[in-house]
């Protein structure tokens, strides 16, 4: 291991000290370990918000609360969790730490603006906050804003979207600050498919951050503008059209799924390959789903509104078009599992967290198919079914794909590398109460039981009684997943420059990195997934 | 990557030729509006529209001497924009 | 960090925020397409209402700023400060003479009682209503973004005039200059969809 100055000793820019040399930092992984700590206590607030909800729901009648704080509650718990956590986590994270990193650069192409969406991140933060406990309380409109219960209702709507306004802006200038750093700042050596596939994925989630964004943007001012001026042009008594706000709602807030999951397939074509020790399988493959889905996925927001009275022409088009959008999600599947086949299969705890995300996340798209098909979804139309199918692609995919990341690149992250059996633990009882939660929200959902209701009929009791306690045991997993990543900063086991074996280059720097990422010339391989050298060294555990 | 810094200087005399392009289709957009072409009113003025962004991206905006980056991705976001407005349109046509 | 500034990367990185100013109107121009497309007998008498000669103005005063911003940067890569700045102060100006117009233009109709939730409008036909309600929505954002490319082409004057902005170093001049061309694109859309349909 070279000795160099890590970059938590070498502020950028020089000379500032103690609290400022973060908080004035240009250093883009300052800023991501800055995300990381607010992304996370955002996380933890809104994971308490849904097992609170789940308590609520645990025995039929009133049991923790009634039904406005339960409205307020899984609105709170579905904005924090949308803008707050699943849309930042990986690419603001892992984005801003190692995308410089893997194209061979110092920094992204506009530090101080990366320091300004930082602070537009924490200020939509403070917002959110402040809306919970100022005026008529927090909106119970559900996080989607849909009017006319949005314009008309009393709450906190207006500074409530004001704050998802902000974050959209902050997501927006993180994807301009890539897509250029992409372009601009890659080392010259580095051909456009010698580029990690990590880095493709986020480039073409800021496409979709930049493109899908201001709709989103120009919608929530238009909640505004209606709430202060009833302009009327959703309201039908006015000559408005509803559904309109439906479309241009989901026409950014279809892609903004794949702005959520698309970083996070990412992450899972940087570690399958790791781990078996093999050449990824169709590099050029996944990078053209990565394209191919953020311009398919951009094409169908309208099967969200299968039962919204749109006409039938568009229900049939959307549903055709739908289908499009598993062929490039299927292709990345395929090609994670023919990686393994035939590979030197290490296990390890990201590993293990990358499987379980191909499992869940593959049940998360199979329910998709059967909403995307009009028959059925009519039948389970705003049912525990669709929260349950978004629930296996948000936290089951991204969320997953998150707690990889974060194990994946935690010993470069911090130098340190932590308890191998307690992050195995915590994996295995986060993903068994995931499917103790999820897989009756599925069931329920088919027998009819809607969502968004504090209270049911009492043939669903079963089922929400196990989904509660499938909730507990998830955020226990959780829990042991968290504090045995804390606890390593105690324990403080050196970790390798690479401990893995990647071929990436953020491997070939030291962990954590010195300030301007690289102490000498980057060597850009010819392919980036080229294990014969790794291969070809001793075989043994290099932590 | 495309050539290192393209300072391109266009003179005076062309921004002004442009803009008298501009304002030659400003007077024809206003005059047209006096006569009733029925069905032809709108796809006349936004043809008009048209020409006239085009030729303000290309010369005002540099367009014409980018490199293939912003020329590509502006056409991406055009089509984006054609296709809100037209994939709406399978609704609002049909209902 | 001690590399050349890259021109061309600060401008793909502006031009990146332009198609998201696009889409941001986008989501409007899809809200018009769809009520235009509903209520086509609507529009037209609400644009009868209008003043195309206020209309008109302000499109070639636009038309004419756009091209004294263009005709700055001529200038500062001729290394001709005083050009430059005497456009840039002609074009904030004609930003200025764009909003007093606009302002005459609203308080007009404010008058006659039309306005967002006025009474005329709300007991009126729906189509009319939905017609201004677009015409407030979108000339209001429109003349917000006016007044930021005022002010960042205000900053510019500044910097040129602090010599800050050069023939070497003009990025943040071209980039309040594509800015200023952006609302001038919109506006090119908004005059004819809404003075001139008729």
């Amino acid at each position: 291991m070279t000795t160099t100055e890590s970059f938590y000793d070498t502020p950028s820019p020089a000379g500032l000290t103690g609290i400022r040399a973060w908080l004035l930092t240009h250093d883009h992984k300052r800023l991501g370990l800055m995300y990381m700590w607010a992304i996370l206590f955002w996380f933890v607030i809104a994971m308490l918000c849904g097992l609170l909800l789940r308590t609520e729901l645990m025995s039929q009648g009133r049991t923790i609360m009634g039904p406005e704080l339960y409205n307020s509650l899984f609105t709170l718990h579905g904005v924090i969790m949308v803008f707050l956590f699943v849309i930042p986590a990986v690419p603001a994270i892992f984005g801003n730490f190692f995308l410089p990193i893997q194209l061979g650069t110092d920094d992204v192409f506009f530090p101080r603006l990366n320091l300004f969406s930082w602070y537009l991140f924490m200020f939509g933060g403070l917002l959110a906050l402040i809306s919970l406990f100022s005026g008529e309380g927090f909106p119970d409109t559900g996080w989607t804003f849909y009017v006319p219960f949005s314009v008309e209702v009393n709450t906190n709507v207006s500074l409530t979207v004001m704050a998802a306004f902000i974050l959209g802006m902050s997501s927006m200038l993180t994807g301009l600050n890539f897509i250029t750093t992409f372009h601009r700042m890659r080392d010259k050596k580095m051909g456009l498919m010698q580029i990690p596939l990590f880095t493709w994925s986020l480039y073409a989630t800021a496409w979709v951050q930049i493109l899908a964004t201001p709709v989103i943007s120009i919608t929530l001012v238009l909640v505004v503008v209606e709430r202060l001026f009833s302009v009327g042009l959703f309201d039908p008594d006015k000559g408005g059209d509803p559904i309109l706000y439906q479309h241009l709602f989901w026409m950014y807030s279809h892609p903004a799924v794949y702005i959520m999951i698309l970083p996070g397939m990412g992450v899972i074509s940087e570690i399958i390959p790791v781990f078996s020790r093999k050449s990824i399988f169709g590099y050029k493959a996944i990078v053209w789903s990565s394209m191919g889905i953020a311009v398919a996925g951009s094409l169908v927001w309208a099967h969200h509104m299968y039962t919204s009275g749109m006409s039938d022409v568009s229900v049939f088009f959307f549903s055709l078009l739908t289908f499009l959008v598993a062929i490039p999600s299927a292709v990345k599947v395929f090609s994670w599992i023919a990686t393994m086949y035939k590979g030197s299969i290490e296990m390890t705890p990201p590993l293990l967290l990358a499987l379980i995300f191909i499992y869940l996340f593959s049940i998360g798209g199979l329910t998709g198919l059967v909403l995307g098909a009009v028959g059925p979804d009519i039948h389970v139309h705003d049912t525990h079914f669709v929260v349950a199918h978004f629930h296996f692609v948000m936290f089951g995919g991204t969320g997953f794909a998150f707690f990889a990341a974060l194990h994946f690149w935690w010993p470069k992250m911090f130098g340190i590398m932590y308890d191998f059996k307690k992050a195995y633990i915590g994996s295995v009882l986060t993903a068994i109460g995931f499917l103790f939660h999820y897989v009756p929200m599925l069931i329920l959902g088919m027998q009819g039981m809607p969502r968004r209701y504090y209270d049911y009929l009492p043939k669903y009791e079963t089922g929400n009684f196990l989904a509660g306690f499938g909730a507990y045991l998830l955020c226990i997993g959780i829990l042991i997943m968290f504090v045995n990543l804390l606890m390593s900063f105690r324990q403080r086991v050196p970790a390798s420059s690479n401990p893995w074996g990647g071929t990436t280059l953020e491997w070939t720097v030291p962990s954590p990195p010195p300030v301007h990422n690289f102490v000498e010339k980057p060597q850009i391989m010819e392919f980036p997934y080229d294990f014969s050298e790794i291969a070809a060294q001793v075989k043994g555990n290099k932590r | 990557m495309e050539p290192q810094e393209n300072n391109h200087i266009l003179s005076y005399t062309k921004l002004a030729l442009i803009l008298g392009v501009l304002l030659v289709l400003t007077g024809i957009t206003v005059a047209v509006s006096y006569l009733d072409l029925g069905f032809f009113n709108v796809p006349l003025a936004l043809a008009i529209a048209c020409t006239k962004v085009t030729f303000v991206l290309l010369f005002f905006m540099h367009l014409k001497y980018e490199g293939p980056i912003i020329n590509l991705s502006f056409v991406g976001t055009i089509s984006f924009l054609f296709i809100m407005i037209g994939f709406t349109f399978w609704d609002v046509a049909f209902r | 960090m001690n590399r050349p500034i890259d021109k061309t990367g600060i401008k793909i990185g502006m031009w990146l925020f332009l198609y998201s100013e696009i889409i941001l109107f986008g989501g409007l121009f899809v809200l018009y397409a769809v009520y235009f497309y509903t209520y086509p007998e609507f529009f037209a008498e609400g644009g009868r209402e209008l003043d195309r000669k206020i209309g008109a103005v302000n499109t070639v005063v636009l038309l004419i700023s756009s091209f004294t911003v263009a005709a700055s940067i001529t200038a500062i890569q001729r290394k001709a400060k005083k050009q430059a700045v005497g456009f840039l102060i002609f074009s904030i100006l004609c930003g200025v003479i764009f909003l007093v117009n606009k302002y005459f233009e609203w308080s007009a109709k404010f008058h006659h009682d039309i306005y967002p939730n006025s009474e005329t409008l709300v007991s009126g036909e729906p189509g009319l209503n939905i017609f201004f309600g677009l015409y407030y929505v979108i000339t209001g954002l429109h003349g917000l973004h006016v007044i930021a490319g005022m002010t960042l082409l205000s900053i510019s004057l500044v910097l040129v005039l602090a010599g800050r902005i050069n023939e070497s170093k003009y990025s943040m001049l071209e980039n309040s200059g594509l800015y200023w061309h952006l609302v001038d694109l919109i506006w090119i859309f908004v005059f004819p969809l809404f003075y001139l349909v008729l």
